[in-house]
């Protein structure tokens, strides 16, 4: 267990690295010099080379990369070009938003997903499961930011329940909620439809294993029997489609963060993406790169804990 | 043969959006350049089925156009991907245990560990926004998709009879991944690229809505969607029949998936 555990950090950690180079290289190469586009295009040549000398940009490429990696491992992820401030001191603000927003939506997803997979596999065949499986259907097909129209359409301008965007800050925690609930739903919503669909054919193909049949021999009805056995075997994809989701959610949250206008991570990286200040796009990417890392770990970590077999093979 | 609804919904929905986008070329109901103001912001009726938008322009018109630009990147951004993902896959597979395999395993997880979304808006940013960088941007996520499939079929192909009777008669690896075993995964590959076509629709929309997709005067999905946004409490159809749209579609392409996947393995019909 011990071992295994160790291999996949070891392989995740090289993944890693490779994803900061990547991210390096990439942005590397982005056109755009950020000592001109934080001076203006009406800067003098010596104002943007003493801009360029104090941030560093004249240094050669490995360097830089190497002081940068350095940096983030003491939580020194450098001063952003526009905003002036720390990056660190600007991810954990905008973390306090993106952070709560996706576990809302992933607590939302998962709730909606679970009940309704199990009772479409319970009920296989037959109109829940069908209507079930239609609704699913149209989920996966909807993309995300339309949802969030049409919830402020309905919810924000019709109901005038919520409000259609903005953040008032977590002083007042349940009117902070409430400006989440909108973009956590919309970003839920299609998230649930695909876990719906994994939790349930994991359900159909455990009923059909081997010792369901045995416990149902046992005199147990298949309510019991699913209940008692096939659950938590089938619950092993359908964690690994929960850890899998973080990702999509983190990803979703820029551009749903941009339609309700939340002062996120996301719009953080659009924003750092516009104003050509690569720095922060840099960070944030490395962070939201580690926090998947990190959730596959512990997805693994999991699937370890439940399943022994797993444990000895390679792949 | 008996085909199943999938098949024929999904079939009709996906042959409609292409249908429409081809008709484009030579004829919709109202021309998407013109611009007549005194027709602005009305709501759906006989002479504009989806209303008009901000310009007066016709929306059903502006539907139809967008539809080229979605489909068109979807398309290309498929090719990329099973063009380059699936010698790969092929490769890795002929060459099983190798570096070869091995470098393509951990490209694969390398590429898996960004957030696919994140990175496309990331290269677009990059590289500039337009419908040639959402190509590029949407493409790459599908290579090691393909290589994925493609490697995992095609490892279990190397191991039948067939395949042994090819060595034997002293074809190459590279023959016998072309003759034998590219012929044996293209069912899986053909239902695989009806998923990532719809996929890619999404994430077109997505850049598209975002400013980084397909730029104006063409109109798309998602840039219509970013437009009607502003728009939303006066003119509400201009934000329904957009993302109708997309949803339409992609609906369309994913139960054609599904209902292909069914024709071409029986047995794994219901099992899903």
């Amino acid at each position: 267990m011990i071992a295994f555990l160790v291999r996949r950090a070891a392989t995740l950690a090289l993944t890693l690295l490779a994803a900061t180079a990547v991210i390096f290289v990439m942005l590397e190469v982005a056109p755009g010099d950020p000592a001109v586009t934080m001076l203006g295009l009406n800067a003098s040549d010596e104002a943007v080379a003493a801009l360029r000398a104090e941030l560093g940009l004249n240094a050669p490429p490995l360097e830089r990369y190497l002081a940068w990696l350095a940096g983030m491992l003491r939580g020194d992820f450098g001063v952003s070009y526009t905003y002036r401030t720390p990056i660190a001191e600007l991810i954990a603000d905008r973390l306090a938003v993106s952070g709560p927003l996706t576990l809302y939506a992933l607590a939302l997803s998962t709730l909606i997903a679970i009940p309704a997979g199990v009772h479409a596999a319970a009920h296989r065949g037959r109109a829940a499961d069908a209507a079930t499986l239609g609704l699913v259907q149209i989920g996966v097909a909807t993309p995300n930011f339309w949802v969030a129209m049409l919830l402020v359409l309905a919810f924000s301008t019709g109901l005038r329940w919520f409000s259609a965007g903005g953040f008032p800050g977590w002083g007042d925690p349940l009117e902070a909620m409430r400006a989440l609930t909108l973009p956590a739903v919309s970003l839920a919503l299609p998230q649930a439809a695909i876990l719906t669909r994994v939790m349930r054919s994991a359900l159909i193909e455990t009923m059909s294993e081997d010792y369901i049949r045995t416990a149902r021999a046992k005199g147990l009805s298949e309510r019991q029997a699913l209940r008692r056995h096939a659950l938590r075997n089938a619950m092993i994809p359908v964690l690994t489609i929960i850890g899998m989701q973080f990702s999509f959610l983190l990803a979703g949250a820029v551009i749903i963060e941009n339609v309700f206008f939340l002062p996120g991570l996301g719009r953080l990286v659009f924003q750092g993406v516009v104003q050509r200040d690569l720095i922060v796009v840099k960070s944030v990417l490395t962070l939201l790169v580690l926090a998947v890392t990190l959730v596959t770990l512990a997805v693994d970590a999991a699937y370890a804990a439940v399943d022994p077999r797993l444990r000895a093979r390679r792949r | 043969m008996r085909l199943s609804p999938a098949l024929v919904i999904g079939a009709a929905l996906s042959l409609t959006a292409v249908g429409l986008a081809a008709l484009s070329f030579f004829w919709t109901p109202y021309d998407v350049t013109r611009l007549t103001v005194a027709a602005r912001l009305q709501p759906p009726s006989a002479q504009h089925w989806f209303g008009t938008d901000h310009f007066g322009r016709d929306i059903f018109s502006m539907v139809m156009v967008g539809a080229r630009a979605s489909i068109a990147v979807a398309l290309v951004a498929v090719g990329v991907g099973a063009g380059l993902g699936v010698p790969l896959g092929l490769a890795a597979a002929a060459r099983r245990g190798g570096w070869l395999d091995e470098l393509v395993m951990r490209l694969n997880d390398l590429i898996f560990a960004f957030p696919s979304l994140l990175l496309a808006i990331m290269i677009t940013a990059t590289l500039g926004p337009g419908a040639f960088n959402a190509v590029i941007a949407i493409g790459i996520f599908n290579i090691p998709v393909f290589a994925r499939v493609t490697r995992g079929a095609a490892l279990s192909l190397w191991t039948r009879d067939f395949v042994l009777a090819a060595r034997v008669a002293g074809k190459g690896a590279a023959r016998i991944s072309v003759e034998h075993v590219l012929p044996n995964v293209a069912n899986l590959l053909i239902v695989q690229a009806t998923i990532q076509f719809s996929l890619g629709i999404l994430a077109e929309a997505g850049l598209s809505y975002v400013g980084l997709g397909v730029q104006p005067p063409m109109p798309s999905w998602g840039r219509m969607l970013n437009e009607a946004q502003t728009m939303i409490y006066v003119a509400p159809w201009f934000a329904i029949f957009p993302g109708l749209a997309i949803v339409l579609t992609v609906l369309g392409l994913n139960l054609l998936g599904d209902g292909l996947r069914d024709l071409s393995d029986p047995k794994v019909r219901r099992a899903r």
